[in-house]
């Protein structure tokens, strides 16, 4: 592969390759990000592969594995162009007749499309589902057309264009752009990139870095983790053109090790960029030398903090150190240094390519631009999602979500990881963007945002996320470390009925002490406690004065008791049970043996609707079992219950 | 304890002090686990003080200082997770195999590690096997799925 | 050097640059109470007790006095009902490990701390830092350090070196503001002289299992 010289050259190469492409010529388009392959798209390739040879179809037909199309709900997703048509949850044994239908004779294949649940509608095209249709993408938009090992790919679709135009308005006008277009921090800082940016270049100093935090660690977020494996090159266009107006000649890439496929990913971009000397001495004949290195992170959500992070990358434990001095002046080694996210750097090539009107025009006053979000959790449509910053949290969560699955009703939803908070019912129709979330108690963080029914107990919750921290504190300060460590153990007093009086107060007081911890993710350690506080006090009240779990989760306040009267001696649960507490037979009334019972659910799962008869109970005594000889079920006959109804 | 594979390991990166944490992560890959040699001989050609490598070792999640079992579980209990149920499965997972998470059976069949998210939470609840994604799970179809190893 | 003003408690002070919110503090005989800090150690910034308010470009934010520099213009307040609340529960936290603590209960007085807040913990150790950080600053020697992270972190001495290093030295123990390391270390002193089979001790087992 020969080098590029010159943006000339760059050109060049560009135009050879569309001049390659047929836009007619049929490809078969399959995500292949983690999601998919969980749930079988490398079967699926392989099937596909296997047809093309069977059906000599190697070279008229293309086949492209792109990273994540975002609905990961009905992977594994398919397109089929020129049509653009989608197919979802595709399995092996579909590929020959995708192939002989729609392939070969440009048919649909009708079970295989979208079906609206509401409506009962088919739909053909990604764009017609509810899912993509409320969507706007433009960091995400280029995933469903690379191959993520391809650069090729990317160059086709204008790759390394804003890289040029960069080198073309020099530094400074670059920063001015990206002030300009006011981009803010999408790792979950907010904090406006140009004006840190600019910092570092101010900085005095002979060596200076720049870094893709790609440390991903909110439980229940992956944007990052999307755009690192479905399109890496776009990240590294962004890291260049930043280097570039920082003045910076290193980069470091820090990528979770639980990210296998994005590791693999971005260090094939890197070495396919500095092939075609895109990276490199003298980018493009510019004078302007830059290399990349990856640095795998060993498992620690702190070092998603800047400075946790920069003591990872020096090689030693990740714990944060007090700023002032900020990255930007005294970072990696001493040295001035820039850190943003893989979002956030994603975004830059398209601010310089568009310009910053064009990003400042979609958003609110002070948020900018598009976020991606991982909508997870008691949703209909899991997936990953890009909106205009402003869009309400109502949108997302129906129109795009699709609502409560299996129509439970909606409590919360917690936007912005640990640190984050849960925001109600009644404040659904809030703008997301950064300040209004922070107004309402929780902040946008790096986008995660789970959804919670009925069936969720925010008590349950607050300690969920307060043991996530518990694990995650560095342990270096103790507001942070004795801090968490004394709410996880009050909240799991709560959630276990041995909440008392006081419990609440005494809360309130170690959130307000964690405020003097050293970094961020101790000084917002008491969030999940204050938000789950502010709007569901209600839940830890039943808990500490009645010993009763609304929600039904808090396994040492519920019980599972099969009801005499409805039990039809069926089986199912006493088969299923999985801590055989369950006694019972062909015609003998099942009952539940309290000390044995793991309180699993199972049994409540699997009771058939029409018997109901496995109940939950919290707050309430279990009544006693029947007595054996009461167990023999009469079974009514056919003609009896026949008689019965009418 | 052959050192051939470790040494060669901190060749690669120049045994040069910042690697550590790469220099670590490959042999925990190599090896499944840090054995007390191994840290000694990193301690050794880094020029790092073993107190800092300890401390390093135990800090991140990756690196285990005892050997692991043959079949590796992760009981994904991310947020999304856990709010469909991540905790049944995990305790359903515990029962069975008789291990808290953090630790390996003693006749080295499984060990057990909770992970904060495996970024697939469409498939909630997960877990992973040998590097295997099983998604959607119910606490009896865990049951069923952990027989299958021996 | 230049000089740089700021007020604390509303007095004028004038410290070198480079100097933090502490030492100007210190120099004008305003108190604040610390327990990691060590004039010859590099600032920690871990327990926080030194935690003040410090006011500059119209926000307040709680910072660590030890660590944090002084600039000027800044405005410094080293008590309020905020910053009492904060301390009296990092000190009641603290007690729970070293309620035995001459450092702390003099601190607990004045912030009317009650050492059976907390659960009383199996440890002593508060995590302070000064015989990890004193070893590897002052004496170069990296024999005692950290392990784990948040509520499983402890301190932990390499047994190789530690036989080599410590007999001679044990200048980390007038440091430890619990007494509880000199207590284990004449403790374990004594259990040696008595039985000569306990004179390896090895720490590896602990650390496999933590």
């Amino acid at each position: 592969m020969s080098k590029l010289n010159s943006p000339a050259d760059l050109e060049h190469l560009r135009e050879e390759i569309l001049a390659g492409r047929d836009p007619d010529k049929v490809c078969i388009t399959l995500c292949s990000g983690t999601a998919c392959n969980a749930t079988g798209s490398g079967k699926v390739a392989a099937a596909i592969h296997e047809e093309f040879e069977k059906q000599g179809l190697n070279g008229s037909v293309e086949f492209r594995k792109t990273g994540c199309h975002g609905f990961c709900e009905k992977g594994p997703n398919m397109v089929i162009s020129p049509e653009e048509i989608s197919y979802i949850q595709v399995t092996p044994k579909d590929v020959p007749e995708i192939i002989a239908k729609t392939v070969k004779e440009k048919k649909v294949v009708e079970r295989l499309l979208y079906k609206d649940p509401a409506t009962g509608e088919k739909a053909t095209h990604e764009f017609e589902i509810p899912f993509y249709k409320h969507q706007q993408r433009s960091v995400l938009a280029n995933n469903v057309k690379l191959d993520p090992k391809n650069l090729n790919d990317y160059l086709a679709v204008g790759g390394y264009s804003a890289m040029v135009k960069a080198f073309d308005m020099g530094p400074e006008a670059v920063i001015a752009e990206v002030k300009k277009a006011n981009l803010r921090g999408r790792g979950g800082g907010g904090f406006p990139a140009g004006i840190k940016w600019e910092a570092a270049r101010n900085a005095l100093g002979d060596r200076k870095y720049v870094i893709v935090n790609c440390d991903e660690g909110d439980p229940g977020a992956y944007m990052d983790r999307s755009l690192m494996e479905g399109n890496p090159f776009g990240v590294l266009e962004g890291l260049i053109i930043g280097a570039y107006a920082i003045g910076a000649s290193e980069g470091y890439i820090y990528v979770r090790q639980e990210y296998p496929l994005a590791v693999e990913n971005v260090l094939s971009a890197i070495r396919l960029a500095e092939e075609r000397g895109l990276l490199g001495k003298n980018i493009l004949g510019s004078g302007f030398d830059f290399s990349i290195e990856v640095h795998r992170g060993a498992g620690a959500f702190i070092c998603g903090e800047e400075t946790a992070l920069l003591a990872s990358l020096e090689g030693r434990a990740g714990e944060p150190r007090a700023r002032p001095p900020f990255p930007a002046t005294r970072g990696l080694w001493g040295k001035p240094t820039n850190i943003n996210n893989v979002e956030t750097w994603a975004n830059v090539p398209l601010i310089v390519n568009n310009g910053a009107d064009w990003f400042a025009g979609m958003g609110t006053k002070g948020s900018k631009g598009t976020k991606i979000f991982s909508l997870v959790g008691k949703v209909n449509n899991t997936g990953l999602v890009e909106v205009p910053m402003g869009v309400t949290l109502r949108d997302i969560i129906y129109k795009v979500g699709g609502g409560i699955p299996k129509n439970k009703k909606f409590k919360a939803v917690q936007t912005g990881g640990p640190a984050g908070g849960c925001i109600p019912e009644e404040h659904l129709d809030i703008q997301v963007d950064f300040d209004e979330l922070t107004k309402f108690g929780a902040i946008m963080g790096s986008g995660g945002m789970i959804v919670m029914d009925e069936d969720t107990c925010m008590v349950d919750v607050a300690r969920y996320f307060l043991n996530f921290l518990s694990g995650e504190s560095c342990g270096k300060c103790s507001p942070c470390r004795e801090g968490i460590k004394q709410m996880h153990r009050i909240l799991t007093d709560i959630t276990e009925g041995r909440g008392k009086e006081g419990d609440i107060e005494l809360l309130e007081e170690i959130c307000l002490s964690t405020r003097a911890s050293l970094c961020a993710l101790g000084r917002s350690a008491a969030n999940p406690v204050l938000s789950t506080l502010r709007y569901f006090r209600h839940e830890y009240e039943a808990h500490i004065h009645n010993k009763r779990c609304p929600a039904f989760v808090c396994k040492k306040l519920i019980s599972y008791y099969i009801d005499p009267e409805q039990c039809q001696a069926c089986l199912i649960c006493f088969r299923k049970c999985t801590s055989g507490a369950i006694s019972g037979g062909k015609d003998k009334i099942h009952i539940i043996d309290q000390a044995v019972c793991n309180r699993c659910g199972t049994c409540f799962e699997v009771c058939p609707t029409r018997f109901g008869a496995a109940m939950r109970l919290s707050g309430d005594p279990v009544p006693a079992a029947i007595p054996e000889e009461a167990r023999i079920l009469i079974r009514e006959t056919k003609s009896e219950k026949e008689s019965k109804a009418t | 304890m052959d050192t051939t594979n470790i040494s060669a390991i901190i060749d690669k990166y120049n045994g040069e002090a910042s690697a550590l944490i790469q220099i670590l992560l490959d042999i925990q890959n190599d090896l499944h686990w840090l054995p007390r040699e191994a840290l000694e001989l990193v301690s050794e050609r880094l020029g790092v003080p073993m107190s800092r490598i300890q401390h390093t070792a135990t800090f991140y999640k990756a690196f285990s200082l005892v050997p692991k079992g043959r079949h590796e579980i992760n009981v994904c209990v991310g947020t999304a997770c856990h709010v469909r149920g991540a905790n049944r499965v995990l305790e359903v997972v515990q029962n069975i195999t008789g291990i808290q998470p953090g630790e390996t059976d003693a006749d080295l069949k499984f060990s057990l590690e909770t992970v904060n998210c495996l970024g697939c939470c469409a498939l909630g609840p997960v877990m992973e096997i040998d590097e295997q994604h099983l998604g959607k799970l119910a606490p009896a179809m865990a049951a069923d799925l952990l027989k299958g190893y021996q | 050097m230049s000089e740089i003003r700021l007020k604390i408690d509303g007095k004028e002070v004038t410290v070198e640059a480079g100097k933090t919110i502490l030492d100007a503090a210190r120099k004008a005989g305003i108190d604040i109470p610390t327990v990691c800090h060590h004039e010859k150690l590099e600032s920690f910034g871990g327990c926080r007790l030194c935690t003040v308010e410090a006011e500059s470009g119209g926000r307040t934010n709680l910072v660590a006095a030890c660590i944090y520099p002084a600039a000027n213009d800044l405005v410094v307040w080293t008590r309020s009902p905020q910053i009492d609340k904060i301390r009296k529960v990092l000190t009641e936290q603290l007690l729970a490990y070293a309620p035995e603590s001459e450092v702390l209960k003099a601190i607990a007085e004045d912030y009317h701390a009650d050492k059976d807040r907390f659960p009383k913990e199996p440890s002593f150790c508060i995590l302070c830092g000064l015989c990890v950080r004193y070893c590897a600053e002052v004496k170069k020697k990296n024999v005692v350090g950290f392990l784990d992270r948040g509520p499983c972190r402890e301190i932990n001495f390499i047994p190789e070196l530690a036989a080599v290093e410590c007999w001679d030295c044990k200048e980390c123990f007038p440091l430890c503001p619990t007494s509880a390391l000199q207590a284990a270390f004449v403790l374990t002193e004594a259990l040696i002289s008595l039985s000569p089979s306990l004179q390896k001790i090895d720490t590896r087992a602990k650390t496999a299992s933590a």
